[in-house]
């Protein structure tokens, strides 16, 4: 099954994230990587490289997905890619999609036994999504 | 121990060179973090000054306490980009710690080259930071970054006369790279938390620009207090 990484600058973020994904799709791997510890807000690439070497254990094969909240998210996850050996980075695809959205429609597909592919297309959907009634 | 003058890679005198412009990196960022976060907080997030001082005081614990190697100028960098990267946090700590890392590589890569003065060492180390920090940044000059200061920095560095004294040529440098700083300030935001303000961003120094002058600024006063070519230097400032 595919398994999603979060990447964002809050612990509680992440969590809170996490916990939604869990209501929707319990069974999808899920791994964050929120905060500099203590509260601190930020990105770090070598706890972002944690996150991806469990949630790929957990997808046995089957890859990750990475969202990001903003900044400096995307070179946090360039140097937890550096860290990971060209197999496992091969597994590891990163999507432009809105955080909270994007997640979650993606953990709902990952779960539904989509590949990474329709897992990451599914949560690029969530970008156009509307939020408010449409009448 | 100390080789003789035909003996590849940096000379023991760039060694200490090294270690003490790392120390004196974690004394200055210390001394002016809250101004380093002053500016951070009017264009980006406000913790720029103290993840800085976080991470190079980490750097300066492992040099006292032994944990960091001090037997060569490559692999010292490289182990002291690392404990940024991993401690800081952030796009400082990934970009500083990104560039000393590149640093680090590529003077370890040049020293079986043949002997490197600490003229030739400053340039590669430069070269490779910028060009880690373009790398993983995305950013060029003018994007109102780390780069405004630095590639200043090495563009005097390199234009400097080949017989100019080495505290003399890092003394330019240090100006560029401060002189190239201060020119961020009209400039917008075009990578970072910075450019989600937009032309709001201009009218403000940019902390990267600010730091990485800083740390051109620190190498050029400890070349200078070494008595240039790298002679061992006193061990006068403490570290905290």
């Amino acid at each position: 099954m595919v398994g999603l990484v979060l990447v964002a600058h809050s612990e509680d973020l992440v969590r809170g994230l996490a916990a939604m994904i869990g209501q929707a799709a319990p069974a999808v791997p899920v791994a964050g990587a929120g905060g500099l510890g203590g509260g601190r807000l930020g990105t770090n690439g070598l706890a972002v490289a944690g996150a991806l070497r469990r949630v790929l254990a957990a997808a046995a094969g089957d890859g990750v997905l990475v969202l990001l909240d903003l900044g400096s998210a995307s070179l946090a996850l360039d140097v937890a890619l550096d860290e990971l050996d060209p197999a496992a980075r091969g597994l590891v695809r990163v999507t432009e999609a809105p955080f909270v959205e994007g997640a979650v429609l993606a953990a709902v597909a990952s779960s539904g036994g989509a590949d990474l592919g329709a897992v990451a297309a599914a949560a690029e959907r969530a970008g156009t999504m509307p939020k408010l009634p449409r009448d | 121990m100390a080789p003789g003058p035909s003996a590849p890679g940096p000379s023991p005198g760039t060694v200490s060179v090294t270690v003490a412009w790392l120390r004196h990196v974690a004394v200055t960022i210390h001394e002016r973090r809250a101004w380093l976060t002053d500016l951070d907080a009017a264009i980006g997030d406000g913790d720029h000054g103290i993840n800085l001082d976080r991470g190079f005081a980490a750097v300066a614990a492992d040099l006292e306490s032994g944990i960091l190697a001090t037997d060569s100028v490559g692999p010292l960098l490289t182990a002291a980009g690392r404990r940024l990267l991993g401690l800081v946090g952030g796009a400082s700590g990934a970009l500083y710690g990104r560039a000393l890392m590149a640093a680090g590589n590529r003077i370890a890569a040049n020293s079986t080259a043949g002997p490197t003065g600490t003229r030739r060492l400053a340039e590669d180390a430069l070269a490779a930071a910028i060009d880690g920090i373009a790398a993983l940044g995305h950013a060029a000059p003018g994007d109102k970054t780390m780069l405004d200061a630095l590639v200043p920095a090495l563009v005097a560095l390199r234009a400097a006369p080949p017989d100019e004294l080495i505290e003399f040529a890092l003394a330019g440098a240090a100006e560029a790279a401060e002189a190239g700083a201060a020119a961020t300030i009209p400039l917008v935001a075009r990578k970072g938390r910075a450019s989600y303000l937009g032309e709001r961003s201009a009218g403000h120094l940019d902390p990267g620009a600010a730091s990485s002058a800083i740390m051109v600024r620190c190498l050029a006063d400890v070349v200078a207090a070494a008595g240039g070519a790298g002679a061992s230097l006193p061990e006068t400032r403490a570290t905290r």
